[in-house]
């Protein structure tokens, strides 16, 4: 419950962006302290994402971007990899 | 042709980052192509203060040891189209940065970008050495407060002696001070070192004079740089402050203790 006089002084929205604060923190945290006890293997994946697609098609390694985006319960991540001729479509799809 | 700006303090816990985060989106919002970069390996903030943190991939030191290209490190601020972030690493140590690495980095953004800010860590050691090493001018973020104007002091004398244009006996360093949480009220009752008084100690010129206030705390629990806060008077007078770089004149404001009427001085509340 909050005073009448925080009421006046407009503590309401402090305490939403103190809530915003404590849910971004638990986020990020809990991906750090995974990432302290394993080695961060997102330069691997992608290492290893892009050289089974070279296997296929010739790519420009300049072109693959990899976007993430954590979350509490579930993260995404897109791995935009840009393939060059249409008859290398075929063999491979992107990865997405 | 690029600028290289670091944002330096010496001493920690100034407002370095703050000012970064504001800066960088405020020369971004005036449609200048800008980068910043947190150099503060170990303890990454900027990320946060930026509200970039859930989308961190790679960072410097994956950049600089070849596990990842410059593209892909970059994160491109879904607010402001011409900025983007470089995040420092936070599982590394500094000894994973080296010169010969931050000057590859430098010269592949300075093809691309106007404005290359380096975000220094605290302290005069490794990571706040390349922070400067590069720049062509300076950000000082100083406290009207003791230890922050000496501290402010020494890093003027690194910038002048081990910056890259200080050994090369290029122009020195553009040198600009930045007082951030200034309270005039303090001011007023002789707690706190007055503006004419640090700038007579530092002799720099005058760049910006950031008050305390509530909207900093705020804007970083939210993840948005205080300047996109128009309201605030800290968002407004680092508006000031990146207007005044780019080569405005503006006079400087929030440097005079409000008279508080009656019902301010019952019910208390700050500067927003
Ligand atoms: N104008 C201001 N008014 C109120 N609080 C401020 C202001 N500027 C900065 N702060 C607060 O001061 C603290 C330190 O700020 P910041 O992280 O920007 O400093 P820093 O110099 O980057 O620190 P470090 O040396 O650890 O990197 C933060 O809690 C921030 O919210
Ligand atoms: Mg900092």
């Amino acid at each position: 419950m909050m005073s009448w006089i925080d009421f006046f002084r407009g503590k309401r929205k402090e305490e939403s962006s103190a809530s915003a604060a404590k849910e971004r923190l638990q986020i990020v945290l809990a991906h750090e302290r995974i990432g302290r006890t394993r080695e961060d293997f997102l330069p691997k994946l992608q290492q290893e994402l892009v050289a089974v697609v070279a296997r296929y098609v010739a790519i420009d390694p300049g072109k693959v971007n990899v976007n993430l985006d954590r979350g509490g319960d579930m993260s995404t991540l897109a791995i935009e990899i840009e393939l060059p001729a249409p008859a290398a479509m075929r063999m491979a799809a992107g990865a997405r | 042709m690029a600028q290289v700006v670091v944002v330096t303090s010496g001493k920690g816990g100034v407002g370095k980052t703050t000012s970064s985060a504001a800066f960088a989106t405020g020369l971004a919002q005036r449609g200048k192509k800008t980068v910043v970069i947190d150099f503060d390996v170990g303890l990454r903030n900027l990320d946060l203060i930026m509200g970039v943190e859930r989308r961190v991939v790679f960072d410097i030191v994956n950049v600089i040891s070849g596990e990842a290209r410059l593209n892909q490190a970059l994160i491109r601020d879904k607010r402001v189209d011409t900025l983007s972030i470089l995040p420092a690493s936070q599982t590394r140590d500094k000894d994973a940065l080296t010169k010969e690495g931050v000057a590859r980095i430098i010269e592949e953004l300075a093809k691309d970008f106007d404005y290359i800010l380096c975000d220094s860590p605290a302290g005069i050691e490794k990571g706040a050495l390349l922070a400067l090493y590069f720049a062509d001018q300076a950000v000082v973020v100083t406290n009207p407060e003791v230890s922050s104007v000496r501290d402010s002091d020494r890093i003027l004398g690194v910038l002048q002696s081990r910056s890259k244009r200080a050994e090369e006996k290029k122009d020195p360093v553009k040198e600009h001070l930045l007082v951030t949480r200034f309270d005039p009220v303090r001011v007023e009752r002789g707690e706190m070192l007055k503006l004419e008084d640090i700038q007579e100690i530092l002799s720099i010129p005058l760049l910006g004079v950031i008050p305390e206030s509530e909207s900093v705390l705020k804007a970083s629990n939210t993840g948005t740089p205080v300047i996109m806060d128009a309201e605030s008077q800290a968002g407004q007078a680092y508006a000031d402050a990146v207007a005044r770089f780019l080569g405005e004149e503006k006079p400087h404001r929030f440097i005079e203790a409000e008279k508080k009427g009656l019902f301010k001085r019952l019910f208390g509340g700050r500067a927003a």
